[in-house]
């Protein structure tokens, strides 16, 4: 997630990370990490669920990375969303195939 | 396999980790003529997301949306129907590459292909579908230095196409740094340069140093120098289980 500040809402961490925020805590599938009550601060919640903040000062642009929390690349197994683009530029969304089985393959021309 | 295995309820989706985009992904899937979904994912969304770390790879989804095998070495399409007659081509750089590609990548297209057809006949009671807490458990390690190195390539990408090639070779090499072992990663930046630095339409494949221009190549490593230190069988793990 690209920033260029950090003033990012509930709404837009939930939208881009999966993460939703609710009185629990911040919440994905079964899990739940308590964040203390607080208004929502994305640097603090970042911190709480492993997720650098990298910046790039010169620019002053910042990416959020994905969660470390642990230490595996899937907290869940429920698969996450993804929305990507097909070469026309329509937007297709993976849990458009819900019902189907799925062999989701990474390719690349290098 | 798609024509096999779509009637069995198993849909095919690729997505091409490309920098580049639609633009350099085209050919390719015209040359395909797929009927599945073809998606182009610039920022490898599909590393952070789901923790590939090289090409190809295969995630299996229920119908219920569960994954039941995490991302894994994968080759979903035909095997070549012929052994192809051996490439002398190239200067002897391309030729030593190509003899570390035979000797030290393995593969094991027709294992995968038939697990895939098992999971298609026998569905959740395939020995391929794993459990939930196997599935977390068998997905590759993240580490919190290899989620600083998912943002580091993040912030390289939207560099690079915003022509801040500086830039984001700065992340590039940052990336690299925090996660040698993400293929995607390197093999993506190696080839923007190499496509700048290399001749002709092969370029793109050709990562490391040209022979014009060495000082232009900006990684601390190239596909050459990793292949030679890199054991046989390691490139692609075998995680499939035995026959």
């Amino acid at each position: 997630m690209i920033l260029h500040d950090l003033d990012v809402t509930a709404q837009q961490f939930e939208a881009h990370t999966g993460w939703a925020i609710k009185a629990e805590g911040a919440c994905k599938a079964e899990l739940c990490v308590p964040l203390g009550g607080a208004a929502f601060d994305l640097e603090a919640v970042a911190d709480k669920l492993g997720m650098p903040l990298v910046q790039d000062a010169e620019r002053a642009l910042w990416a959020l990375g994905p969660s470390s929390l642990g230490g595996r690349a899937l907290t869940t197994a429920e698969a996450p969303e993804l929305v990507l683009p097909d070469l026309d530029g329509r937007p297709f969304a993976l849990s458009s195939l819900r019902g189907q089985k799925v062999v989701l393959v990474a390719w690349a021309p290098y | 396999m798609r024509s096999e295995v779509h009637p069995r309820g198993v849909e095919i989706v690729t997505v091409c980790l490309e920098v580049g985009g639609a633009e350099v992904a085209r050919p390719f899937v015209d040359r395909a003529h797929p009927e599945h979904p073809s998606l182009i994912d610039t920022a490898h969304e599909m590393d952070a997301r789901f923790g590939v770390v090289n090409i190809p790879s295969g995630t299996w989804i229920d119908e219920g949306g569960t994954i039941v095998r995490p991302a894994e070495p994968a080759w979903p399409g035909p095997a070549p129907q012929r052994t192809p007659t051996p490439d002398t081509s190239g200067d002897a750089r391309q030729q030593h590459v190509r003899q570390l590609v035979a000797d030290r990548i393995v593969n094991h297209r027709a294992r995968y292909a038939n697990a895939v057809r098992d999971w298609a006949a026998n569905g959740a009671a395939s020995r391929f579908a794993l459990a939930p807490a196997e599935v977390v458990a068998r997905s590759q390690p993240r580490p919190l230095d290899v989620a600083r190195a998912a943002a580091h390539f993040e912030l390289a990408q939207h560099l690079w196409t915003a022509g801040q090639r500086d830039g984001a070779i700065s992340h590039f090499r940052a990336a690299h740094r925090l996660q040698p072992e993400n293929w995607t990663y390197k093999r993506q930046a190696w080839s923007l340069i190499s496509v700048e630095t290399q001749p002709g339409p092969r370029a793109r494949l050709r990562q490391w140093p040209s022979a014009d221009q060495p000082a232009a190549w900006p990684f601390e490593s190239d596909f050459e120098r990793d292949l030679e230190r890199l054991p046989r069988g390691d490139y692609y793990p075998d995680t499939l289980p035995g026959e």
